[in-house]
């Protein structure tokens, strides 16, 4: 019920509500970043950590301790505050908790499918797959040779199934098709999701049409600065752009038909949102490019906080807690390489 | 006023004084003292690095390696219980070892522990390995056996699902398969076998289907035993599987599909007797394995068990080596870098002990130069500390829950320890459940010594913590209950015989009519006739109420006194005239008044109306009382006393705040800024310490508002808390009507029929119901009005509560759970 949602969403919805913004009160505030950034070695950065909601999971980590390993830990706190607030939630909060992993999901299956192309050992490769987007039978990717093989095989069991429906073909997964099948998932798995948020309806449509819109857009900037340069057509291109957003419709035309980014920068600078974005943008920059859109998103996900009875916070949580695992890893490479200097580079602040 | 500044000092009336101390001491025994300070427990040291992080801090290093040895230890613990082993809990004394010493002790326990448990583990793969193995080859060969008399039957089956499915990759498979030399078995079909998590069958199963297109036949049979997963170290379940396919692609399929479901498949020679050769190599492999297994387990139990009896010392050692390094990390260092400064809060009485013990520092350290100790000024408010007792704890316990004393500010827990037992009492007054609170109380007490030792729930450790509490409630209970009569509801004539008789020899009107008095009172108490007659109710809810109203003005009045001896002891005389007289004149006039009433009218036994009295009091005073003239010039009286109470409120409410604002203008003469002048080159000095003088402004409106609050919210206080107070009377009505309710509408129902099971039953009902409803949720609900009553009613009076606990740095106040 559109505007009613005070009245009624506290029923299923208050607990977990009040559980993640207790959450989102654990996160590394702009202070901690300025204390991490002094770090000189990774036992500092374990010495700070300890002192935060990280301290449970890396005191016991046995020393000399190395940048996988607090990112291990820190993802495995995401994990279980991820569990324990799914095995909490009721429908239609449930699904909408689901819906966040498929992403990680779709990378993972990308991950495992170009792996084993490459001829990597499975188990090695499984070890780096995000630990959210895991499924039952995600090693068994290894055995398809083919897409429709590996839709056929263990896909069709998966919530990604409908979304592979449309790159169902018989070619050989190459590196290329790979990539193209990984954009088609997740434009799919964009479109099916912002359909479910319009579903839920009231602040949570509000709310997450915007995070959204801005997701996909970013991936259609990607995709276009990407694809300069490769074999892939125009309309290929095209295909693979999520169709809502700010830039939908007369803007993919516009980034269909880049060649090179100032022409990139040139149609993304027409849309008052990103004008911010590419402005800061020297000619030829792609790095901080990212950085900008990251500090973006972070903006547009804190934002989420200020109203309540929704569920974007829950998404908005998953995706800061994200950003800031990014963070720590960043830092503690920088330590751990003594590159002390490139700390600020990438890091962004969340709070 | 002399007689009362010559009264003996009361310990826990005011907190302890503290007194600011700066420690200036060598580097070389900067460690040895503070331990010893630790020991003694009787210093708080003021963190002076308060804006560095941890790692910047001087003794970083020394921290990082005592959580290093800590993880060590939690390390071996947890080793210890996944091995079943109880660490023995009374370690041996031995001489005591260095840190250094111990870093490196720990460090090789480590290493060989984690060197044996990957030897283990290496045999137990194997092991597994075996075990599954035998398994295999058990539970297949029984399928090969069957497949072997069925093979026709299979045969043509395998060849139907072949010719009727038409994937064009099978069929061409199919042609290798048969270009190539088919080894034993005639119809080209081959098996896999081996073993899976039993869990993942059903999917394992369907991926086959799906990846062979159904070409495929699978067998499966639960394994026998369970087998330990070496990564979690549970036993799990395992189902054996046999494949049976076609083809070279298949194979391949099968198997990458084997591997990704961390199935392990085992060779399985379908002749028999090369079969039973390897079950046999396999079988003896595994006892030979078993022996070294279990050598293995026991050199590591041996090794654990030796750790284990040190355990509990060494963490004991780390923790507090850690918590000396982090006292000292709240150190500075001064500007030769050869002396640590400290500051921090100590009581008076420990400074000579203080002094002591640092002076033992210097000499065990053999250092040549002392500590310097001296007393300094502060600016900060000191911390609050009384000393307390077993007995006296749980009483300040309940006090600090609502807020730590100011520093010397009277105590309300000294009051506490008597009138929260008491009022308690008030409202659960039932001997009978008085003594079963006493019995629970009693056992707590005898026990103490045993069950402060040991880990309790956390309700009963909330028990615990307030046995004393519990005495004195059930003390006080058994007295009030003594008073009401009250024993499970049942009348008691236990100080002499009744003074009241029944009209008519059956008694059958005591209800309607009542009874008559024929002999002297009833000499304590409530008279155990009245029980059930016509004249209980009106006159117990007549005594509690009246009763109630007394308490509560005694018990406020005492809170306002209690503010007259604070203003008097921090020597503000403003407080003393403008807030303490008009208050007690305030709530005299009124409730003082009807506390007189009461009396008077209990003793003289009057008709008088006091609700009419105390009504008309304010409509209309002038008007003639008639009957309920109490004494002689009450009218009189209460003009005096109204206008006396109207007179307080704007006493109350105005002088003050204007005679502060005349004083601070006084005291600047008009000038707006402050002093300048050492101030700073004063904070430049010692930036952090606590000396940095602040100077408050003086903001009138604020200081207005803030006193009119005040005064507002004791006038309507006054009504609203003596009202507050007839909870007294209603949970004592409440409690004596339940326990009646189950006494005769349960235990003597069930008593009227003369059927053991109904008696039983109805026995039963009425224990569960005295233990759960009365003893556990009666006495909860008693306990929290008590509580209401200190911490609104009593405490608001005169209690600040704002200060801060003291927690002097001390190693007897390490618990065991706080890592």
């Amino acid at each position: 019920m559109y505007g009613f949602e005070a009245l009624t969403f506290n029923i299923h919805g208050g607990y977990l509500e009040a559980i993640v913004r207790g959450y989102r009160s654990g996160l590394l505030t702009a202070s901690d970043y300025n204390n991490l950034c002094q770090c000189e070695t990774l036992e500092d950065i374990k010495m700070h950590l300890s002192a935060t909601e990280y301290g449970p999971y890396l005191q016991n980590e046995p020393s000399p301790l190395y940048t996988t390993t607090i990112v291990e830990k820190c993802t495995l706190k995401l994990v279980d505050e991820y569990k324990h607030m799914l095995t909490q939630a009721t429908e239609p909060l449930s699904t909408f908790l689901e819906y966040i992993t498929y992403g990680h999901m779709i990378d993972n299956v990308v991950l495992i499918v170009t792996g084993t192309l490459h001829e990597r050992d499975v188990q090695e490769l499984l070890e780096k797959c995000h630990p959210l987007g895991m499924f039952d039978s995600i090693a068994t990717l290894a055995v398809a040779q083919n897409m429709r093989e590996l839709y056929r095989l263990v896909l069709v069991d998966t919530p990604l199934a409908p979304y592979f429906s449309e790159c169902i073909t018989s070619e050989d997964l190459d590196d290329m098709n790979i990539e193209i099948m990984r954009n088609t998932l997740y434009k799919a798995y964009l479109e099916d999701f912002y359909r479910f948020c319009q579903k839920l309806g009231g602040a949570t449509a509000e709310i997450m049409s915007d995070i959204l819109a801005f997701e996909a857009d970013r991936r259609a900037v990607n995709i276009t600065i990407n694809s300069i340069g490769t074999e892939l057509t125009r309309d290929d291109r095209r295909k693979l752009y999520s169709n809502f957003g700010l830039l939908y419709p007369y803007g993919h035309e516009e980034l269909a038909v880049c060649e090179d980014i100032d022409q990139v920068r040139s149609s993304m600078e027409k849309y008052p949102p990103y004008h911010s974005i590419f402005s800061k943008l020297s000619y030829g920059e792609s790095q901080v490019l990212d950085k900008a859109f990251y500090e973006e998103e972070v903006k547009r996900l804190c934002l989420a906080f200020e109203q309540q009875f929704h569920y974007g916070v829950f998404f908005a949580y998953m995706r800061l807690k994200e950003q800031e695992i990014r963070n720590l890893m960043w830092i503690s490479e920088c330590v751990a390489q003594n590159q002390k200097s490139r700390v600020h580079d990438s890091v962004v602040f969340i709070f | 006023m002399e007689y009362i500044d010559n009264l003996p000092p009361m310990d826990l009336m005011r907190s302890e004084k503290m007194t600011f101390v700066q420690l200036i001491i060598p580097v070389e025994s900067a460690h040895r003292a503070v331990s010893y300070l630790g020991q003694l427990g009787l210093l708080q040291f003021r963190d002076l690095n308060d804006g560095r992080s941890p790692f910047q801090r001087t003794f970083v290093n020394q921290v990082k390696r005592c959580a290093e040895m800590s993880r060590k230890l939690r390390f071996f613990k947890d080793q210890i219980h996944k091995a079943g082993l109880v660490p023995s809990p009374n370690p041996a004394s031995e001489p005591d070892i260095e840190l250094e010493e111990l870093e490196i002790q720990l460090a090789e326990h480590e290493h060989e522990l984690i060197e044996m448990n990957s030897n283990s583990e290496k045999l137990m793969q194997t092991y597994n390995e075996l075990l599954e193995f035998k398994m295999v080859l058990q539970k297949a060969g029984d399928f090969l056996v069957s497949s072997g008399n069925h093979a026709a039957a299979q045969e043509t089956e395998l060849s139907e699902n072949i010719y009727t499915n038409d994937g064009y990759a099978d069929s061409a498979s199919l042609l290798e398969e048969e270009m190539q030399p088919v080894p034993s078995n005639q119809s080209g079909v081959r098996f896999i076998s081996g073993i899976i998590c039993k869990s993942k069958v059903l999917r394992f199963e369907r991926m086959l289907f799906r990846a062979t297109r159904g070409n495929m036949l699978f067998n499966q049979a639960p394994a026998d035993d369970q087998i330990m997963d070496p990564a979690s170290n549970e036993m799990v379940e395992k189902t054996v599987f046999v494949v049976f396919f076609s083809g070279e692609q298949a194979r391949i399929k099968i198997l990458k599909i084997c591997e990704s479901f961390g199935a392990s498949c085992y060779p399985v020679p379908e002749d028999l007797t090369k079969r039973s050769q390897i079950t046999r190599e396999v079988l003896s492999r595994l006892s030979e394995l078993e022996i070294t297994l279990e050598a293995g387990l026991r050199h590591r139990d041996k090794a654990l068990t030796s750790i284990g009896f040190h355990l509990s010392k060494w963490t004991n050692m780390v923790r507090r080596e850690k918590a000396v390094y982090d006292s000292l990390n709240m150190l500075n260092f001064d500007v030769t870098k050869k002396c640590l400064v400290g500051e921090g809060w100590c009581p008076v009485f420990a400074k000579t002990r203080i002094q002591e013990v640092l002076q033992r520092a210097t000499f065990d350290s053999s250092s040549q130069v002392g500590i310097i100790f001296h007393v300094m000024d502060a600016v900060e408010s000191p911390p609050t500390y009384f000393r307390t007792n077993h007995f006296t704890n749980a009483y300040q316990e309940i006090v600090d829950a609502y807020g730590v004393a100011k520093y010397q500010e009277a105590n309300p827990a000294v009051y506490t320890i008597i009138t929260f037992p008491f009022l308690f009492a008030v409202m659960f007054g039932d001997w009978g459940h008085g003594i079963c609170l006493l019995l629970g109380a009693l056992v707590l007490i005898v026990r103490e010594k045993k069950l402060s030792s040991q880990k309790l729930g956390s309700f009963m450790e909330m028990l615990f913590g307030g046995r004393y509490i519990l005495l004195l409630m059930s003390l006080f209970s058994i007295y009030c209950g003594l008073i009401y009569n009250e024993f499970f509801s049942v009348p008691f004539h236990i100080f002499g015989h009744s003074a009241y008789k029944c009209r008519a020899t059956t008694c059958s009107d005591a209800y309607s009519v009542g009874l008559v008095k024929y002999r002297d009172a009833y000499p304590f108490g409530v008279d155990p006739s009245w029980r059930g007659s016509r004249s209980e109710l009106p006159f117990l809810n007549s005594l509690k109420m009246k009763m109630s109203i007394l308490f509560g003005v005694v018990q406020m009045n005492l809170g306002i006194i209690l503010s007259y001896f604070n203003a008097r002891y921090f020597g503000n005389s403003l407080d003393i005239k403008y807030q303490f007289v008009p208050q007690m004149i305030f709530l005299n006039s009124l409730f003082g008044y009807l506390s007189l009433l009461i009396i008077i009218k209990w003793c003289t036994g009057s008709q008088a109306d006091l609700y009419h009295v105390m009504i008309y009091m304010f409509l209309s005073p002038f008007e003639d009382l008639r009957d309920n003239q109490l004494f002689w010039g009450q009218g009189v009286l209460q003009v005096i006393l109204l206008l006396l109470a109207v007179i307080a409120v704007p006493w109350m409410l105005f002088p003050k705040p204007f005679i502060l604002k005349r004083l601070h203008t006084e005291r600047f003469q008009g000038r707006t800024y402050g002093i300048l002048g050492t101030s700073d080159m004063y904070n430049e000095e010692e930036p952090d310490s606590a000396r940095q003088p602040h100077l408050d402004e003086f903001n009138f409106s604020e200081v207005f508002v803030h006193q009119m609050i005040h005064a507002i919210e004791f006038v309507l206080g006054a009504v609203s808390n003596t009202a507050s107070y007839l909870r007294l009377w209603a949970l004592s009505l409440a409690h004596s009507e339940l326990s009646t309710v189950f006494y005769e509408k349960v235990l003597l129902l069930a008593w009227g029929y003369d059927n053991i099971v109904i008696r039983f039953i109805g026995l039963a009902v009425f224990a569960f119901a005295t233990a759960f409803i009365l003893l556990m949720m009666e006495s909860l609900s008693a306990f929290l009005h008590a509580l209401r009553l200190h911490w609104v009613e009593f405490q608001n009076k005169f209690y600040n509560g704002d200060g801060y606990k003291f927690k002097p740095f001390s190693f007897a106040l390490f618990t065991d759970d706080d890592d």
